[in-house]
């Protein structure tokens, strides 16, 4: 059993969770991500790891409930238990001197680029931060990644906070500028987010990583169930990934792929009670 | 009941019949096809034995059960007596007398089998193994030996590293095994099917380690959560049954449509996350029409799966013949009952797929054996210009597993051969001083058993290192 020690409310439907998991708080690495499996009965959950705190022996998990299992991970209280974590896996990020870099977050992707634009910073990265959401409430840990970002940069839909439209119209304006253009860029976000920035960097050839969440189940390579394609081949986002060069991805056949279970899972929905049915946001995948 | 039976007497003995739950009710369900044997059954059928002097069934049985002497107490009625025989020498008999190929091994040997039928040790084995687990109170209480104050970490919770476990503790020595999933077992849980090998049985087998002392610690993934230096560290020594829990995948045109699944995803939805149960999360495509490509027993496990979980059509497509095919003859005459189809001869070319990503269609290529391989098998030739379609809406791919690079990426001294499992001597030593492995992660895919025997011999290996180590 691994303790909850803290459980806080970012954004709606969004938690920011603390759990006692001394040996993974010691082997994580930036990138790398967790299997949870809340209950006996439950789904295995992959949760890129957002933090860890090796004396303490803890790590952050970013969960936003998405369907049952999710859901009962974000309603284990501080003092709960959750039945099962492991990890840490997947490749951690590799962390290079690029120069300048930017980071693109969307939603809940933000939290997953937390570490990861942490990491490129205290590597000497001049990291330009872009976060984008819905509306203002969705928009997470602007100051968190302003302690170490050049600048953090805000596209709502709706454009309740900064520029109104999508992340990628603000990074078009970075690239069109030769002072800003960024030298990598990293984005994580839901999969069209991704492939929209793939494709806006693709002519220019600027190496662009993005990080994948397919369908998975022990996260150690043995189902094969999360493979993607990349370039020519297959791979195993479990452990080949999570991060992958965005212009060769197929990101297709993985938002396909994604849409594998939408009837069980419309099915496993419509069985919930109202008022937690309620408590899960329809992502855009 | 008659204690001393003549020879001849005992050749009059028909062999038993298993029960069995009937093809047609159990295709609609996932209870255990086989019902086990009565007391009387059992007893009877322990009296085939002729007690013979060479008893070379000892011999073909890779952890050399003692299988004269608990079948000799058997068939006098001395229950007690043959548990205890039988649980000395086999950590996991309840497991072995449901999966083991015996008619490759202790029953192919037996002297009764050279006119008419072997002795069925298997289904004898299961009926003591299953009486012990009922009638823990009527065993002679075990007394394990002072403590040698030394540990041995086990990763992997499978058949090599359970009997490793059980083995070892009755020596003394403190062990932890370190299980990757979230449940214990390794491919007894989350790859044989509820109906071959009942989850409780597996729970009860883990549960008596438990009582042994053995400390299980499971969601460790070594190579990630921790590596096996660090357990080097913290250990006297160290045993690697971490299997082959790597798909080989087809590598052939719409690998990646929905519907195809590895056999490994498959079962595990389906045994590890009881994808099957309608109270449970975790979903799967029920097929109305499934081919499964391959001929061992994860392709048998996965097709009867498929025919439980509601298709029609649960197909078989394997590109030699049903002689080549390395699933147990048990397996295959139960699919058979069941009835799943079997097209020989045959290999997928391209998994078709819809218009929205789908599986629609497998193309097959038909084949016809020629000259033999390396491994003595006939090799499948293709049929020039012979292709056919079948019209199925899920594929899995059974055609086999390599191993996992998880741990042994992190363990570069660790002497590996072409394939990437481990090299160890016949005592499953490594070249690391300290460190060894057994099961699959050495043979590539085998058998329960084999990984079992593995277990027995290395934990010889590892109690005389330690003894050395003093």
């Amino acid at each position: 059993m691994f303790k909850v020690l803290q459980n806080d409310t970012l954004a709606p439907n969004v938690h920011r969770m603390v759990i006692h998991a001394p040996r993974i708080a010691k082997a994580r690495k930036p990138g790398q991500f967790v299997i949870v499996h809340p209950e006996a009965d439950g789904e295995r959950i992959p949760l890129t790891i957002g933090d860890a705190d090796p004396q303490a022996g803890t790590i952050t998990l970013f969960i936003q409930a998405v369907g049952a299992s999710t859901l009962k991970i974000v309603t284990t209280p501080a003092g709960g238990s959750l039945r099962d974590i492991a990890g840490p896996l997947g490749k951690p990020t590799e962390i290079e001197k690029w120069g300048r870099v930017a980071c693109v977050g969307g939603g809940l992707g933000t939290a997953v680029l937390y570490p990861l634009a942490k990491a490129l910073a205290e590597a000497g990265n001049e990291v330009t931060t872009i976060i984008g959401g819905r509306a203002k409430p969705y928009i997470i840990l602007a100051d968190e990644l302003a302690a170490f970002s050049t600048d953090v940069l805000v596209a709502t839909e709706d454009g309740s906070l900064g520029q109104q439209g999508f992340v990628t119209n603000v990074l078009k304006d970075l690239i069109d500028n030769p002072d800003t253009r960024p030298n990598a860029v990293f984005a994580i976000g839901p999969v069209p987010m991704m492939r929209a920035v793939a494709e806006l960097t693709r002519p220019y050839g600027i190496k662009t990583i993005v990080s994948l969440n397919p369908i998975m189940i022990d996260g150690t390579g043995m189902c094969g169930g999360c493979r993607v394609k990349v370039g020519d081949e297959t791979k195993f986002a479990c452990v080949d990934g999570p991060e992958f060069d965005g212009h060769l991805v197929d990101f297709g056949l993985l938002m396909d792929r994604l849409s594998m279970y939408r009837d069980t899972e419309a099915k496993i929905m419509a069985e919930l009670p109202e008022e937690l049915r309620d408590k899960i946001i329809k992502v855009k995948r | 009941m008659k204690k001393n039976l003549t020879p001849k007497e005992r050749m009059a003995i028909e062999r038993v019949k298993m029960p069995e739950q009937d093809p047609q009710r159990r295709i609609g369900n996932f209870e255990e096809v086989n019902q086990g044997l009565t007391e009387e059954q059992a007893i009877r059928e322990a009296q085939r034995c002729l007690l013979c002097k060479s008893r070379p069934c000892i011999a073909g049985c890779p952890v050399r059960v003692r299988i004269p002497d608990f079948i000799a107490a058997l068939a006098e009625g001395n229950l007690p007596e043959a548990a205890r025989i039988l649980l000395a020498d086999n950590t996991l008999p309840a497991v072995c007398g449901r999966v083991c190929p015996q008619e490759t091994q202790c029953e192919q040997v037996c002297v009764r089998g050279a006119k008419g039928a072997p002795v069925a040790v298997g289904y004898l084995e299961r009926f003591v193994a299953d009486w012990a687990l009922a009638h823990p109170d009527k065993l002679p209480k075990e007394e394990l030996p002072e403590s040698t104050g030394k540990k041995v970490a086990i990763v992997g919770s499978g058949p090599a590293g359970l009997t490793m476990a059980g083995e070892l503790a009755r020596k003394g020595h403190g062990v932890t095994l370190f299980e990757a999933l979230h449940d214990t077992g390794g491919v007894l849980r989350y790859g044989i099917p509820e109906f071959r090998l009942p989850k409780r049985i597996v729970d009860t087998e883990v549960a008596r380690l438990q009582a042994l002392g053995v400390e299980i610690e499971c969601n460790v993934v070594v190579g990630k959560t921790v590596t096996l230096d660090e357990l080097r560290q913290e250990f006297d020594a160290v045993f690697i049954g971490n299997g082959a829990g790597l798909p080989v995948m087809l590598n052939i045109e719409g690998e990646n449509l929905k519907g195809v699944y590895s056999a490994n995803e498959y079962l595990t939805r389906v045994n590890l996350m009881a994808a099957w149960r309608n109270d449970h999360p975790t979903p799967i495509i029920h097929g109305k029409r499934v081919a499964v490509i391959g001929g061992g027993n994860t392709a048998m496990d996965a097709v009867r799966t498929s025919k439980r979980l509601g298709a029609d059509r649960s197909i078989i497509v394997y590109r030699r013949t049903e002689a080549e095919m390395p699933a147990r003859l048990e397996e295959v005459h139960h699919a058979k009952e069941e009835g799943i189809e079997f097209i020989l001869l045959a290999a997928p070319l391209e998994i078709l797929g819809d218009e929205n990503g789908w599986v629609k269609g497998l193309l097959c290529q038909r084949m016809q054996l020629g000259e033999p391989d390396a491994s003595g098998r006939r090799r499948p030739v293709a049929i020039e210009g012979e292709t056919f379609e079948l019209e199925v809406d899920v594929v899995v791919n059974a055609i086999g597993t390599r191993a996992n690079p998880l741990l042994t990426a992190t363990a570069p001294d660790l002497r590996l051969n072409k394939w990437g499992n481990i090299e160890t001597d016949e005592n499953g030593a490594t070249n690391l001083p300290g460190v060894f492995a057994g099961g699959d992660i050495v043979r590539g895919g085998a058998t329960v058993i084999l990984a079992m025997g593995d277990g027995k011999s290395a934990a010889v290996a590892i109690d005389s290192f330690l003894k050395q180590k003093n």
